[in-house]
């Protein structure tokens, strides 16, 4: 296990991205799509690609980072009843759209992971739950799914083989909380999409109560190559327990925002500075949000920080999705925390009190704040209010929710003093 | 008005026919229903739902749920073109919300309203998933990354002269 040069390894999920219409299939067939797909369907049993995952370190892209060989280990076998996979491609999480770019740009990438994917799992109908905002994105994959099902690479006995397994679209209609894992399989129930209570987890009883898997579409887009090359050539990738590439959506104030695909391990100095062109303004950022908005902020003090879950999380925040706002010396906190409170309660779903209570509670106050008409008083409400909806909910929205807020006060306590002196003065 | 006279073509009904099949309940199928209803009627009336019900055999309260959960369904119609600006972090931090005051002005109406003329409706949109061409701002869900005050103005005067159509066709 060696950690890797950056500029020594190619890209994973962004290995084509740049090649011209590679969303034809014709096109990504010259550069490797289904190459390798025979071998998989003919030579490999569940075991063997499970077992592959498992070596290669894969951690779920979408933002838990869980294990997904392990995940796909929990999902039991021989229970009569179908098993399904879900691809996670809701991506709303504000600050992420590396998905996207997938999706768009290399459909067959994300195909091709969802049918080996699929095989292990002995999965016969898997979906794509894709933001209902991506319309173009949701149009480029039925395209290409209608390529390959006419390739035979989806459908009946797939390229010849026993297995068959169809794959379908379905668009979400802008409910943030549906990327919540269990809220989307509510939603593609056809219902609100309001998180489940686990146990039980979604392995054993998810869409219409069956065994069911749901990875984000990185997480299934990494698949292809972990298999064509090997678990132990993953690993060989950024650094043990942070194995592999990984997209990083970079917005805020640099001069080139994007998506950039790097080795695990690689700092975020290094990302900030080589791959988006340094900051708007200034040298050293004020706020890093590492993860995605509902991940704690890091300061100047962490922007040499290594981009892996276990050193984010040394830091004190999460790598999460890979979404990195960053900010410098112009951004006006206390404003930006107050447009994020807004967005937590605008998509709370409301089913638990903290949430739907809190959330409010925190935009009304942040608006005050932000007006110069807040109190002293407002930032101990602040403060209470969000530490006693985080841990008390289904789901995490509410954690996401209280992040900011009680950044803004733990890192920016004066930003919010000045803004409360404003009124008196 | 009775439910009846709202309808689906027959072309829509033997696709939502298909669709239906793709899963292991009609009910999955309401979602994209609802958007095809969309695209083909402008905004979910209370007779589109009832029809959809009736058409999935759900009752008129499981469709009521959707459509009022989720922000996409509108039960209310809007202007031909709609203009949703993100005002989420990543467009925040590059001008978003100067860029919607400037189209709001442009426009003459207030966030939320919709042109005399039935055109154009103005809205605030939560993250659009595209923050790296931050500011962003959807027209019929067309993607207009690095949107600045003048790029917007040549797109309103476009669409009002008709010289540009934008959509990107396809519900499901």
């Amino acid at each position: 296990m060696i950690p890797s040069d950056p500029k020594q390894v190619k890209q994973i999920c962004f290995d084509r991205i740049n090649i011209p219409n590679v969303h034809k299939l014709s096109v990504a067939r010259e550069h490797g799509a289904y190459e390798f797909l025979p071998t998989v369907l003919n030579e490999f049993d569940s075991d063997k690609i499970i077992d592959e995952v498992k070596t290669s370190g894969l951690r779920g892209r979408g933002g838990a980072g869980f294990p997904t060989g392990l995940k796909w280990s929990f999902v039991p076998r021989n229970t009569g009843k179908p098993t399904y996979l879900l691809c996670n491609a809701d991506e709303g999480e504000p600050g992420t759209f590396k998905d996207r770019d997938i999706m768009r740009f290399d459909p067959h990438l994300l195909i091709e992971g969802m049918i080996m994917a699929g095989f292990a799992l002995n999965v016969h109908d898997a979906y794509i739950y894709i933001r209902g905002e991506f319309l173009h994105e949701a149009n480029v994959l039925n395209a290409a799914i209608e390529e390959a099902y006419a390739a035979n690479l989806l459908g009946e006995n797939i390229l010849g083989t026993n297995y068959s397994m169809n794959l379908t679209v379905h668009r979400g209609a802008g409910a943030y909380v549906c990327g919540e894992e269990t809220a989307l399989i509510e939603s593609l129930e056809g219902k609100p999409g309001r998180p489940r209570f686990k146990p039980p987890f979604p392995a054993v009883e998810g869409f219409y109560a069956c065994p069911t898997v749901v990875n984000n579409v990185e997480t299934l887009a990494t698949v292809p190559a972990i298999l064509k090359h090997g678990g132990e050539w993953h690993a060989a990738i950024g650094i043990p327990n942070n194995t592999g590439c990984k997209i990083f959506s970079v917005s805020g104030h640099v001069n080139k925002p994007g998506n950039y695909e790097v080795p695990m391990g690689t700092s975020m100095k290094v990302l900030i500075e080589e791959y988006c062109g340094g900051l708007q303004h200034g040298t050293v950022p004020k706020v890093i949000i590492p993860g995605g908005s509902s991940t704690p902020w890091l300061t100047a003090e962490h922007y040499d920080v290594p981009l892996t879950y276990d050193d984010i999380m040394k830091a004190g925040s999460f790598l999460g999705s890979g979404a990195v706002i960053v900010m410098d010396e112009t951004a006006d906190l206390v404003a930006l925390t107050r447009r994020l409170s807004h967005f937590y309660a605008h998509e709370s779903c409301g089913q638990c009190t903290p949430c739907r209570e809190g959330t409010g509670w925190l935009d009304r106050i942040m608006v005050r704040v932000q007006g110069g008409a807040g109190t002293a008083d407002d930032v101990d409400v602040l403060h209470d209010a969000a530490q006693h909806m985080a841990g008390r909910t289904i789901c995490a929205l509410a954690e996401g929710a209280a992040a900011p807020v009680l950044s803004l006060l733990k890192f920016f306590p004066e930003d919010v003093k000045a803004r409360l002196a404003e009124k008196s003065a | 008005m009775s439910s009846e006279t709202v309808r689906f073509s027959d072309e829509r009904l033997a696709e939502i026919d298909k669709l239906v099949k793709r899963y292991p309940s009609a009910q999955s199928a309401l979602m994209p229903v609802l958007h095809m209803a969309q695209e083909d009627f402008g905004y979910l009336s209370m007779d589109t739902q009832k029809m959809i019900a009736e058409l999935l055999g759900l009752r008129l309260m499981q469709v009521r749920e959707v459509v009022t959960f989720y922000t996409m369904f509108r039960e209310q119609p809007c202007g031909s073109y709609l203009l949703e600006v993100c005002t989420n972090a990543g467009c925040m931090l590059n001008g978003a919300y100067e860029l919607a005051e400037h189209m709001c002005n442009t426009l003459g109406i207030k966030m939320g309203e919709t042109t005399e003329d039935g055109l154009f409706t103005i809205a605030e949109v939560e993250c659009a998933g595209a923050c790296g061409g931050a500011p962003v701002v959807q027209v019929n869900n067309v993607y207009h990354e690095h949107a600045t005050p003048e790029s917007m103005d040549a797109l309103i005067t476009k669409l009002r002269t008709g010289q540009e159509a934008v959509s990107e066709g396809g519900a499901a």
